[in-house]
Formats: C-alpha cells, sequence, structure tokens
C-alpha cells in the first residue's frame, strides 16, 4: 500500500520545465511536513547534476536525494502533470508523472519502493493513475 | 555470484534494480547477493557484473566487469530477457 495521502498528489498540475515539476513534487513533501525545503533543493542538484536517470520507464520520473538531505519522515509524493515536460532522458520521455521519494536510512524505503514499482508496473493501475478525475479515484485506481 | 546495481544517489533505482535482479535470478534457481551503490562508489567495486539504468550504465563503460544496461526498469521482461543470459553465462564459468 502506498503512502499517499490528498496533500502529497496534484493532479494535472502545471509545469513547464523538469525543475519546476521536480520542483512541485518535492514541496509537497515540504508542506506536509516529511521533508525540509534544502530536500528539494537536493533533488533539483541531483538532476542538474547526474541527469535524467531519475526518469526510470516511459513517462515516469522519481526524483530524491539523500535522507542526509533534510528526510524527516519516509515520504512520497506524486504530481500528474497536465502537460507532459521534456527531462532530457534519451528512451523515456517526455514525463507526465512525478513522483519525489524520501527515505530517512539507507534502506528503510525499500518496501515502500516495491510497493511503488508494482503500482507503475502495473498498466492497469497506471492507466488509472493517468485517468483519475479525483483523489478518491486515484486512490480507488491503485488499491 | 555478485551484482552491483548502480544509480546516481544508490538510493532509489538502483536498489529497485537490486530487488528485481534477485528475485528474476531466484525464479531461475540461481543465488545473487549484492548491494546498491551510487555512481561515485561503484568504480571498481568488485562483482561479477553490474546493472544500471541507460543513462547511468554509459558512465560506467570503464569496468572490467560486463554492466547492463536497462532502459524501463519497470518492465521486469526487458530486465529479465537482459540480465539471465548474463547470470548464465557467469554461473557456467564459475562452474557454479
Amino acid at each position: 500500500m502506498l503512502p499517499l495521502s490528498q496533500e502529497v498528489v496534484r493532479l494535472d498540475a502545471e509545469a513547464k520545465t523538469a525543475e519546476e515539476a521536480i520542483r512541485l513534487a518535492g514541496s509537497l513533501l515540504v508542506e506536509a511536513g516529511k521533508a525540509e525545503a534544502g530536500y528539494v533543493d537536493a533533488m533539483v542538484n541531483g538532476f542538474r547534476e547526474i541527469g535524467p536517470y531519475i526518469v526510470l520507464a516511459p513517462g515516469i520520473a522519481i526524483p530524491h536525494a539523500r535522507p542526509e538531505h533534510g528526510v524527516k519522515e519516509q515520504c512520497l509524493s506524486l504530481v500528474r502533470l497536465k502537460e507532459p515536460v521534456v527531462f532530457g532522458h534519451p528512451a523515456n520521455d517526455p514525463v507526465r508523472l512525478v513522483c519525489a521519494i524520501g527515505g530517512v536510512d539507507n534502506t528503510g524505503h525499500i518496501g515502500m519502493l516495491q510497493a511503488l514499482a508494482s503500482v507503475l508496473g502495473d498498466a492497469n493501475k497506471l492507466q488509472g493513475i493517468m485517468e483519475a478525475a479525483t483523489f478518491s479515484e486515484l486512490q480507488r485506481a491503485i488499491q | 555470484m555478485r551484482v552491483v546495481t548502480v544509480c546516481g544517489m544508490g538510493f532509489g533505482t538502483s536498489l529497485m534494480l537490486l530487488m528485481e535482479v534477485q528475485a528474476i535470478a531466484q525464479k531461475h534457481g540461481f543465488s545473487v547477493d549484492g548491494e546498491a551503490v551510487d555512481l561515485g562508489s561503484a568504480k571498481g567495486k568488485t562483482c561479477d557484473f553490474m546493472v544500471a539504468s541507460g543513462e547511468i550504465a554509459a558512465e560506467l563503460s570503464g569496468e572490467s566487469v560486463e554492466v547492463v544496461a536497462i532502459d524501463n526498469l519497470l518492465d521486469k521482461q526487458e530486465i529479465e530477457a537482459k540480465v539471465m543470459p548474463v547470470i548464465r553465462r557467469i554461473a557456467d564459468t564459475k562452474g557454479a
């Protein structure tokens, strides 16, 4: 079960660039009290320095940094963009779903990653996420 | 045999890959241990093979072991199709 509450989900959000999309997904974690503002900067810096490897599958990015960059508790946010954005990935652009993740130690978030991979790797659930009109529709889609 | 999975931070996609590679290996009757590391720590790590996203794999071209590049990390079939031949080859070579 994914730890997604309404406060960390945005459907049909607008972002013009990859950085804007990452900041939006990160800001949901900050507003929910789960990460510090510096964590968002660290995610953006990671994307700038290491590149678009966070686009793990066609249309899906999982920006993150490391626990020491300011994660208060294990967390996940989900932003579905109204218009897809180019992250610069050779195979998986453009991106429409941005899931920011944060963990508090090196391995404690494995369960959350597994749950996320199994939801996003399930074509029916992914379609449900892409088509959900409301948060409750999204919740039903990922169960 | 031992795998090192690699991503930018050693924290997200590399952990996903490690879990998936181990699950696939186990399904085929092979035991693979390993660790997930960031790109900076990956260079020169002792292992039988490495797995990374295509982006990161390109940075690992200087490694002495085979580096498997995965485009879609959520596609179990792609991972299985690319990783199993390597695992079988290593198992044959080691006689394991």
